[in-house]
């Protein structure tokens, strides 16, 4: 299968996540919502179903196609420690992060949510460009 | 009907094929996401329908909720009611474009490739927290003076 086919294909996975939590249980699929909402100890049993099953999903990916999704890992520990700050600080601050505002924020057509995607893009970008600026 | 069964049952489904459709799609690999962001350089744009098959999927679950007086599982939907485009939107939106672009992690991904074992994401996922905590507790601090009492 092609990249821009199972992009595609696990997108719509991932769309159909979400609507299957709105329609059933009235909730958006925000990932830095659900994990913070579970850090802080609310609703515990369903946000922690959520996140097993999420974890869960790439090892369904392995007993199918018999090999673990590729992760490559890019950087350092320093920049992980850092870049693992900055997205637990930010998507707080900001209120969602690629599920909540990207995903279900755009579906509901969310002005708040456009602007924080055009945010978050941009930003993304930038951080992207300085890296290869630098070498890295 | 409400059943908290029901509901933690609907939660794991969703899960899995979260973190399944995250796997099929390339969003677990940080290298692929800093080359979707990489517009300037060595562009990869087939991320881009990642977001655009989710959201055209979860624009049909939105359109029946709203057909829906109250989802299937529970007594009322759950949603975000702030309609505000404020500097905190913005400025923490960036920040957390800043971090996703340094290592190519976004929420989902690194929660949901845990499972592979590499001790980078454990790291990540931990900072993660770490900077969530951060957060609520500069928030709090800076919000304190706010809660007078009555």
């Amino acid at each position: 299968m092609s990249a821009y086919l199972s992009s595609l294909a696990g997108g719509m996975l991932i769309g159909l996540s979400a609507a299957i939590l709105l329609v059933l249980n009235g909730r958006i699929a925000g990932i830095s919502g659900i994990v913070g909402r579970l850090a802080q100890g609310a609703n515990i049993s369903v946000n922690l179903a959520f996140v097993l099953g999420l974890v869960a999903g790439p090892v369904l990916f392995l007993a199918l196609f018999g090999s673990w999704p590729q992760v490559t890992i890019t950087v350092g520990w320093p920049l992980i420690i850092l870049a693992g700050l900055l997205v637990g600080f930010g998507t707080r601050m900001g209120s969602g992060c690629t599920s909540g505002h990207g995903v279900l924020g755009l579906a509901r057509l969310s002005p708040r949510s456009f602007v924080a995607v055009l945010s978050f893009l941009t930003a993304g970008v930038l951080a992207v460009t300085l890296l290869r600026g630098m070498g890295l | 009907m409400t059943s908290r069964p029901a509901q933690i049952a609907a939660a794991l489904l969703a899960g899995i094929l979260f973190g399944f459709g995250l796997a099929l799609s390339g969003m677990l690999d940080p290298a692929r996401v800093q080359g979707f962001l990489d517009i300037f350089g060595n562009w990869d744009p087939s991320l881009a329908f990642v977001l655009g098959g989710a959201v055209v999927v979860a624009f049909a679950g939105v359109t029946l909720s709203k057909r829906m007086r109250r989802p299937v599982l529970d007594t009322q939907f759950h949603l975000p009611s702030n309609n505000r485009i404020d500097a905190r939107l913005i400025a923490g939106s960036a920040i957390f474009g800043l971090g996703w672009g340094l290592a190519g992690f976004c929420p989902g991904p690194a929660v949901a490739s845990l499972s592979l074992g590499l001790w980078q994401t454990m790291l990540f996922v931990a900072a993660m927290l770490a900077g969530m905590m951060v957060h609520d507790r500069a928030y709090r601090t800076q919000r304190a003076p706010a809660h007078r009492p009555a």
